[in-house]
């Protein structure tokens, strides 16, 4: 498993979610303290591209042995692609959660949103 | 924050909203699996290897009134330490009931569905105990300590349900009920190599499988049992809370893993062994459960005419292990189609897949029989398969 950090370039929600902005882009995936908090993460279902997603609502599940959390999307948007390397090994996402372990891809509907996301200093202080 | 291991399926709501500190629902604050409502204003109890679990790193969580370690280093690596060679469990939260005098026996034939008489002097029996219409009140592992002492381990959310029924049967036997709850350790030690490590600290001989006897472990006097709730060989120890750590330490430097309560969940799913509050209420009997090996309606147990009855008739259903067809996960209370429910359902170490069981009804109980099950608004498909669904190599 990854060691505890919280990359500076990303923002944070606080279910948990970090968005990485790239132009009208965004990546999503969980944060090390999510995945620490799961444990090793056996399953994925994963959302549809196309698929829109709503900030603060559910948009996957991620399983571990003995639960299953909902995953909330910081940001509003239009699903462009899924990691697809997740469903034949979900543990990426405990070993390289803000690496291979990204889950989707959202083209976003409302910029203005990632100013409602907090910083990596900020997320730190709310754990 | 931790994974819950929750208990009773009954109030599946009340398992459900985290009263953390975190806003709304949290990781793991959410559905979890396989275990108790927490009690997070409740005052926990502590048992003697409390500290012992924080300085392993375990993850302490409200179970059945108690703050247990549901894992340390992780559920899979636990469970895999288990079925490879050995792990030690505390579940000193497990309450233990005495029974004694000259009428136990008769006592305990009329509360215990088995055929308590057949059972010897250093013998240990599973049994349940059922209410009048056969609902199930617990289910039980008794110890023939003595021609008339008997020790009865129960479930840690039953303990004060059971001592009252017995106290309450046993006003017109000439036998004395005493709560021993507070006397006991209890440390199940699981695996290939549970007896071999268990061998080298005790004075003489273990028990065999299904037999208990007294013993000196690390000097400190132990009743030790050749049972379990893992499909594995080994022995549950009990002894004085005093002597715990002591025992505990000794275990960890012979080579066992610590393993905690989520562990414990999947080796008991893979192996089919029922949970109270999971596969086991009152709202069902023994003869549903699959339990009617354990049940001896000829010796005359409260609900013993009920639960003849259901066997006479065969019961509408029946409780069957699956495995499903593709990925996916189902879990407690996921809604059969067709009918039935899932009452235990997790992700299996050994077999890599979902895993789990489900009342079912009877004409679709069978092996092999094909079921459909909606996880949280997903069909997923899955097979009845026979019973264990893990099979330890011999």
């Amino acid at each position: 498993m990854a060691d505890e950090s919280y990359p500076e370039d990303l923002l944070y929600h606080a279910e948990h979610d970090w968005a990485r902005l790239d132009g009208e882009d965004a990546t999503f995936g969980i944060t090390w303290y999510a995945q620490d908090q799961l444990g090793e993460v056996v399953f994925l279902e994963p959302p549809q591209v196309g698929a829109q997603v709503t900030k603060d609502e559910p948009y996957a599940e991620v399983e571990s042995v003995k639960a299953v959390s909902d995953v909330y999307a910081p940001l509003s948007g239009e699903i462009v692609e899924v990691n697809a390397g997740l469903s034949d090994s979900p543990e990426q996402i405990n070993d390289d959660p803000y690496g291979e372990g990204w889950l989707v891809k959202v083209k976003l509907s409302d910029q203005g949103e990632t100013e409602q996301l907090m910083d990596s200093e900020t997320y730190r202080s709310s754990l | 924050m931790a994974a819950r291991i929750l208990q009773p399926s009954r109030n599946d709501a009340a398992a459900r909203p985290g009263r953390g500190r975190r806003p709304r629902r949290g990781w793991l604050e959410g559905r979890c699996y396989g275990g108790a409502v927490p009690t997070p204003d409740a005052i926990l109890k502590r048992t003697p290897l409390y500290e012992r679990h924080r300085e392993a790193g375990a993850r302490l969580v409200p179970f059945a009134g108690w703050e247990m370690p549901v894992q340390y280093e992780g559920v899979r690596q636990e469970h895999l330490a288990v079925r490879g060679k050995v792990g030690v469990f505390d579940v000193s939260h497990m309450g233990q009931i005495e029974t004694n005098g000259p009428q136990a026996t008769e006592l305990l034939q009329r509360l215990l569905s088995n055929d308590v008489e057949k059972m010897k002097v250093g013998g240990a029996q599973y049994s349940v105990l059922c209410l009048e219409d056969g609902g199930i009140l617990d289910d039980l592992f008794t110890y023939r300590l003595d021609e008339d002492r008997y020790l009865t381990v129960t479930n840690a959310s039953n303990h004060a349900k059971d001592l009252g029924w017995f106290t309450y049967q046993g006003a017109s036997f000439d036998a004395e009920v005493s709560d021993r709850a507070a006397d006991y350790a209890m440390l199940a030690v699981q695996g290939r190599t549970a007896r071999e490590i268990v061998q080298a600290l005790a004075d003489s001989p273990l028990p065999e499988r299904m037999q208990a006897g007294r013993r000196f472990i690390v000097g400190a006097e132990t009743l030790v049992c050749g049972t379990g709730y893992t499909g594995e060989d080994g022995v549950e120890l009990l002894l004085a809370p005093e002597h715990a750590e002591n025992l505990w330490d000794r275990l960890l430097n012979s080579g066992a893993t610590p393993a905690g309560l989520a562990a414990r969940d999947t080796l008991r799913t893979e192996v089919c062994y029922p949970l109270y509050g999971n596969e086991l209420s009152e709202a069902r009997g023994p003869i549903e459960a699959g339990l009617g090996w354990c049940a001896k309606e000829e010796e005359g147990f409260i609900g013993s005419e009920a639960v003849r009855a259901v066997r006479e008739a065969g019961p509408g259903e029946k409780l069957a292990a699956f495995v499903l067809d593709g990925s996916g996960i189902a879990r407690q209370g996921n809604p059969v189609l067709e009918g039935g429910e899932v009452t235990s359902g997790t992700f299996s170490p050994s077999l890599e897949k979902g895993i789990g069981m489900a009342y079912l009804p009877a004409e679709r109980a069978q092996p092999g029989a094909r079921i459909e099950i909606d996880v949280r608004g997903r069909t997923r498909s899955a097979t009845v398969a026979e019973k264990p669904l893990y099979r330890r190599p011999q």
